[in-house]
């Protein structure tokens, strides 16, 4: 048999049926073992997330670095606001209510070494809540992109 | 009785000071005194040359927690046991707002069979040309330039090599990707090096077979957590001499307890090297930062 560009082609076709019966089996057997759960699922869903915002306004209610920037913050509302966010971003059933990122942070003039520090205080009280490490990494991901927003406003 | 010589006693003083360098770092607490301002490991560690990097090849980031309102300083000491040599490298690496890293070097490489040392001084510079590891989609790139002389080059010369000092320029890019890997961080880093240097300058720079080349040099690694990575490096390796001359290879883990020290260990495969074949063993290395 010559093989060539034609032949292939035919044998992809007579293959077509049994590829997509083994993509589908898959894909199937994939969704069967490992019904993947959201990311608000894998941070622990409302009580999650509560308690991992508890443990960030305690981290930062006991750090000498950024505290002074919350200093005059009402908790009540800023705990509502980030867990309303938190849940969001990591697919949860809310919707976050408070103002954007730029108009939230204006006029803090907030540092990259302030950024980190505030990762990871968040880090600290995802490991104090019992996060797993990559259901931590994946909420990292998600908010890394808010720091253009955040930054020296 | 019998006193050091000269070189001995040079020896022994570095030693000494960077041991204070390093224990001092350890007690001091880094929050009150040095730089903090970047996620914990994410300046990386201490590559052979002294630029930040992995254990061989040199990374984007630039050495140390400074940020780009900071300045850094650290201190470091290397060990590389393979079957027929050892490579001790003591250095130091300093890093001004996150922009220019600047780095000095010591390499004593001891050839067990012949009583013999070698030893060379680095002086390194690198810029951040664009970018961060982290936050930026594109990854970090940076650009530097490692200057060597060989303070012993009778061996290097012995092999056909046609100096005793040399310049390599390299760029590099680097990007942590965050949960990429299954939840887990993926970073990587690949350099490209323009270098005369006979196994990293220690046996000269040129030679009868080539002079100048370029090669490519890869790190990627998983942090299990914020405080530990596994990972593995290759590097490229010139050919210049008539022995021959292999490309590098390593496995490593890298622990970071805090941002005050870090500690890594490595498998190496150096393959050929000064005409020793199969050349394998370990690599250690410990460092502070302020
Ligand atoms: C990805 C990183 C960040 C996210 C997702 C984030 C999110 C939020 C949210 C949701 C709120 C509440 C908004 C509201 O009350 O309407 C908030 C408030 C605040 N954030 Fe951030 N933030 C981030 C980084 C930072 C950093 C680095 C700092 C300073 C070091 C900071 C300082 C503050 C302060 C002081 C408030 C309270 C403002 C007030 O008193 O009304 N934030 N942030």
């Amino acid at each position: 048999m010559i093989i060539n560009r034609s032949n292939i082609v035919a044998a992809l076709r007579r293959a077509r049926g049994l590829i997509g019966l083994f993509l589908g089996a898959i894909f199937l057997a994939a969704c069967a073992v490992h019904p993947k759960p959201s990311l608000y699922e894998q941070l622990g869903g409302r009580e999650g997330v509560a308690l991992i915002v508890d443990h960030l306004i305690e981290r930062i209610g006991a750090d000498d670095k950024i505290f002074h920037f919350y200093a005059e913050t009402k908790i009540s509302r800023f705990r509502e606001h980030l867990q309303g966010q938190l849940c969001a971003v990591s697919d949860g059933p809310c919707h976050y209510a408070g103002d954007s990122m730029e108009q939230v942070h204006a006029g803090m003039m907030i540092q990259e070494a302030d950024f980190n520090h505030l990762v990871e205080l968040l880090i600290g009280a995802m490991e104090d809540a019992g996060t797993p490490v990559p259901a931590q990494n994946r909420l990292l991901a998600r908010l890394a992109p808010m720091r253009g927003q955040i930054l020296h406003r | 009785m019998r006193f050091p010589t000269m070189r001995e006693g040079r020896g022994i003083v570095l030693r000494f000071m960077f041991f204070m360098l390093i224990s001092g770092a350890t007690l001091l607490n880094s929050a009150a005194y040095g730089a903090s301002g970047k996620i914990l490991a994410t300046p990386g560690v201490f590559q052979v040359e002294g630029a930040a990097g992995g254990g061989l090849v040199p990374w984007a980031q630039l050495a140390g927690y400074a940020s780009d309102e900071e300045f850094a300083l650290n201190g470091f000491c290397s060990r590389a046991q393979v079957d027929d040599y050892r490579l001790d490298v003591c250095g130091a690496q300093a890093n001004f707002y996150d922009r220019v890293e600047i780095s000095l070097a010591r390499q004593n490489f001891s050839v067990a069979a012949l009583d013999a040392e070698i030893e060379q001084d680095i002086v390194g510079f690198k810029t951040r040309l664009y970018g961060d590891i982290i936050y930026t989609s594109w990854p970090q790139l940076s650009l530097g330039v490692q200057h060597k002389k060989l303070a012993d080059p009778a061996i290097a010369y012995l092999l056909g090599a046609e100096q005793d000092s040399g310049t390599d320029i390299y760029l590099a890019v680097s990007k942590l990707h965050l949960g990429a890997a299954a939840g887990y961080n993926f970073f990587w880093n690949v350099a490209a090096r323009s270098t005369d240097a006979n196994q990293l300058g220690i046996l000269g720079f040129g030679g009868p077979r080539d002079n100048r080349t370029l090669n490519i040099e890869l790190s990627s690694a998983i942090f299990l957590n914020p405080h530990w990575a596994l990972g593995f490096e290759y590097r490229q390796k010139p050919d210049n001499l008539v022995v021959r001359e292999d490309d590098w290879r390593d496995l490593f883990v890298a622990w970071f307890p805090n941002k005050s020290v870090s500690l890594t260990a490595a498998w190496l495969d150096l393959g050929d090297v000064a005409g020793q074949s199969d050349q394998r063993g370990w690599y250690f290395s410990l460092g502070g930062y302020w």
